[in-house]
C-alpha cells in the first residue's frame, strides 16, 4: 500500500515560492485508483513525488509501511514503484526490445517481449527491432511506455495522463488496455486522467483541486457529481 | 599466431579462424597470410611502398575480403598503402581494421592509406574497425586516410568504428562521385581519458543524381577531445546529407565544423549537428526502471553507439 501523509510541495520561482500541493494525505490500496482534477491542480506533481523524481517540501511517503520519502528514483523503482511518463522519452539506438528488457530487469526472449507489446495493441513483429526514437508516433511511444510498466509487473504502477497526445482511434484501444490491466493486476494502478472512460474503470476516484484533495471516494460516489459539473466545470467527457 | 594476436583479430575483424574467401593478414609490418580467389586477387605493391593492391573482378558477387592489421610492438610506426580496384558490376564486402596492443612505453602507430577505385555500377561494403589495448603507457596512434572514387552508378557503404584504446587519431576521408553514384558513411567514435580524435570528411558530388549520406555518432568522455569537419560540395543536381551527433560528458571537448557548398542550383544539401550531454529525462526514465544513474548512462551510450 502507498500512503501519502501530509505531503506538500512548493516550487521556487526566483524568490517566490509557489505552493503546488498543500497537505495532501492519501492511501492507495485499491486495484485501480484514478486521480483527476483541473489542469494545474498538481496531479502530475503528485505522480512525480511518488516516483521520487521530485522531493516533497513537507510530509512523508510510505510504501507498505516503509518511509520512502528520502529514497532515490532507482531505490523506489526497485521497491516496486513503476512510473509511466506523460511524455515518453525517446532514445537514439535503443530498440523497443532493449527497453522492454531493461524494464523486465533481465534479458527477455522475443516472444516475451511480443506478449507485452500485444497487450498494448502493438503488432510486436513490426516493432521489436525499431529504435525508440522520433520515427515512432506519439501513440506508439505511449503504448511502448505502458508496455515497459507491464514488463516490470510491480506492486504499484503510476500512469501520468496516458491519454495525453493520443488520437481518438488510439484512445479506444488505450481504454481496453487499461480495462484488461484492471482485471489482471496483482497490485495497484494509480492513474492520472481527465477521461470519463478511464474514471469509469476506477475503484476509487480522488479529485485534486488547487493543490488539495478536494474529494475522494468510490466511483459511484464521485463520478456522477463530476459529470454533472458540480465540482469543477472543466470536466466533461 | 598467439592468443593476443588472435584477440586483436577478433576485435577488428570478428575473425576466429582463417577467413573464408580472400584475405591478407599483416602482423607487425609483415605478411602473415595471404590468399587470393578466382575473383579477388591480392598482390604486393610494385611502387616500393608498403602495402597491397587488391583487384576485384566484375564477376564477384557476394564475396568478402579481409585485410586486418595487427601490431603488438612498441616504438613501431608504419604507413601502409592499400589500393582497391573494383571492376564494374562487382559486389563485394571488404573488412579492414587495425588492432594494436602496445604494452611498452613508446608509441605504436599505424597509418592506413586506402584508395578505392570503384567501377560503374559496382557495390562495395567497407567495414573498418579500430581497436587498441595495452598495459604500458605507450601511445596508440592511428591515422587512416581513405580516398574513394565512385564511377557512374557505383555505390559504397562504409562503416567505421573506433571504440576503444586509440589515443590519437586523425581520420581523413575524401570521395568523388560521378552521376548516379551513392556514398553512405556511418561513423562511430568513443573517446575517453586524454584521447584525441579528429575526423575530416570531404565529398564532391560531381555527377547528376549523385548522393551522399554521412552520419557520425560519437561519445566524448572524461578529458577527451573530438573534432569533426564535414564538407559536401554539390557540383551538379545531387543530394547530400551529413549529420554529426555527439554526446559530451565530464570535461570533454567536441567541435563540429559543418560545411556545405552548392555550386549548382539543383544541389540539395543538408547538414545537421547536435552536441549535448545525455538528456536528464533519458536517465530518469531508465532509473524508473530500476537502473542506477551510472547503469542508465552506460545503456544510453551503448545504444547510441550500437
Amino acid at each position: 500500500m502507498l500512503e501519502l501523509s501530509h505531503v506538500s510541495f512548493a516550487a521556487s520561482d526566483g524568490d517566490a515560492h509557489k505552493e503546488i500541493l498543500n497537505d495532501v494525505s492519501l492511501k492507495v490500496n485499491e486495484r485501480f485508483v484514478a486521480i483527476t482534477g483541473p489542469n494545474g491542480s498538481g496531479k502530475s506533481t503528485l505522480a512525480k513525488l511518488i516516483a521520487g523524481i521530485i522531493q516533497p517540501t513537507e510530509g512523508k511517503i510510505l510504501l507498505d509501511g516503509e518511509d520512502i520519502t528520502n529514497l532515490s528514483v532507482t531505490e523506489r523503482a526497485r521497491r516496486g514503484i513503476s512510473y509511466a511518463f506523460q511524455q515518453p522519452v525517446r532514445f537514439k539506438g535503443i530498440t523497443v526490445k532493449d527497453l522492454v528488457s531493461l524494464a523486465a530487469g533481465r534479458k527477455i526472449t522475443v516472444s516475451e517481449a511480443c506478449t507485452y507489446l500485444s497487450e498494448v495493441g502493438l503488432c510486436a513483429r513490426d516493432y521489436i527491432d525499431r529504435e525508440v526514437n522520433a520515427s515512432l508516433s506519439g501513440g506508439e511511444l505511449k503504448r511502448i511506455e505502458i508496455a515497459t510498466v507491464l514488463a516490470r509487473g510491480t506492486a504499484l504502477s503510476v500512469f501520468d495522463e496516458p491519454e495525453a497526445g493520443i488520437d481518438l482511434w488510439s484512445f479506444q484501444n488505450l481504454i481496453s488496455v487499461f480495462e484488461k490491466m484492471h482485471e489482471r493486476t496483482n497490485g495497484s494502478i494509480l492513474i492520472i486522467s481527465h477521461q470519463e472512460r478511464i474514471l469509469n474503470i476506477a475503484d476509487k476516484i480522488v479529485v485534486i483541486a488547487n493543490g488539495r484533495v478536494e474529494r475522494e471516494g468510490t466511483r459511484e460516489e464521485i463520478l456522477p457529481n463530476l459529470l454533472a459539473g458540480r465540482i469543477c466545470p472543466a470536466f466533461g467527457a | 599466431m598467439d592468443q593476443l594476436e588472435q584477440m586483436l583479430l577478433m576485435q577488428v575483424a570478428d575473425l576466429h579462424k582463417v577467413p573464408d574467401g580472400a584475405y591478407n593478414i599483416r602482423k607487425n609490418g609483415e605478411a602473415d597470410g595471404r590468399k587470393s580467389t578466382p575473383h579477388i586477387r591480392i598482390k604486393g605493391r610494385k611502387d616500393g611502398k608498403s602495402g597491397i593492391d587488391i583487384f576485384v573482378s566484375g564477376e564477384t558477387k557476394g564475396e568478402s575480403v579481409h585485410i586486418p592489421v595487427v601490431i603488438t610492438k612498441t616504438d613501431y610506426r608504419e604507413t601502409v598503402y592499400n589500393d582497391f580496384y573494383v571492376e564494374a558490376g562487382a559486389d563485394v564486402l571488404i573488412i579492414a581494421g587495425c588492432g594494436i596492443h602496445n604494452c611498452g612505453v613508446e608509441t605504436a602507430e599505424h597509418s592506413g592509406i586506402h584508395t578505392f577505385h570503384i567501377g560503374k555500377g559496382a557495390k562495395v561494403k567497407y567495414v573498418e574497425k579500430h581497436y587498441a589495448s595495452g598495459d604500458g603507457n605507450g601511445e596508440n596512434v592511428m591515422n587512416p586516410a581513405t580516398a574513394i572514387i565512385l564511377e557512374e552508378g557505383a555505390r559504397m557503404e562504409m562503416e567505421t568504428t573506433q571504440i576503444k584504446g586509440i589515443d590519437s587519431t586523425v581520420r581523413e576521408t575524401s570521395a568523388t562521385l560521378a552521376a548516379g553514384a551513392e556514398l553512405i558513411i556511418r561513423e562511430k567514435i568513443y573517446t575517453h581519458g586524454k584521447q584525441f580524435a579528429k575526423t575530416d570528411f570531404s565529398v564532391d558530388l560531381n555527377g547528376e543524381g549523385a548522393g551522399a549520406d554521412i552520419v557520425s555518432r560519437s561519445v566524448a568522455a572524461e578529458n577527451s577531445r573530438q573534432e569533426f569537419e564535414m564538407r559536401i560540395n554539390g557540383n551538379e543536381k545531387c543530394h547530400g546529407h551529413s549529420e554529426c551527433d555527439a554526446i559530451i560528458m565530464d570535461d570533454a571537448h567536441v567541435t563540429a565544423v559543418p560545411a556545405l557548398a552548392a555550386n549548382c542550383v539543383d544541389a540539395e544539401l543538408i547538414h545537421e549537428a547536435a552536441i549535448g550531454k545525455i538528456a536528464g529525462e533519458q536517465l530518469l526514465k531508465l532509473m524508473t526502471l530500476g537502473l542506477t544513474e551510472h547503469e542508465a548512462e552506460e545503456q544510453i551510450i551503448k545504444g547510441f553507439l550500437s
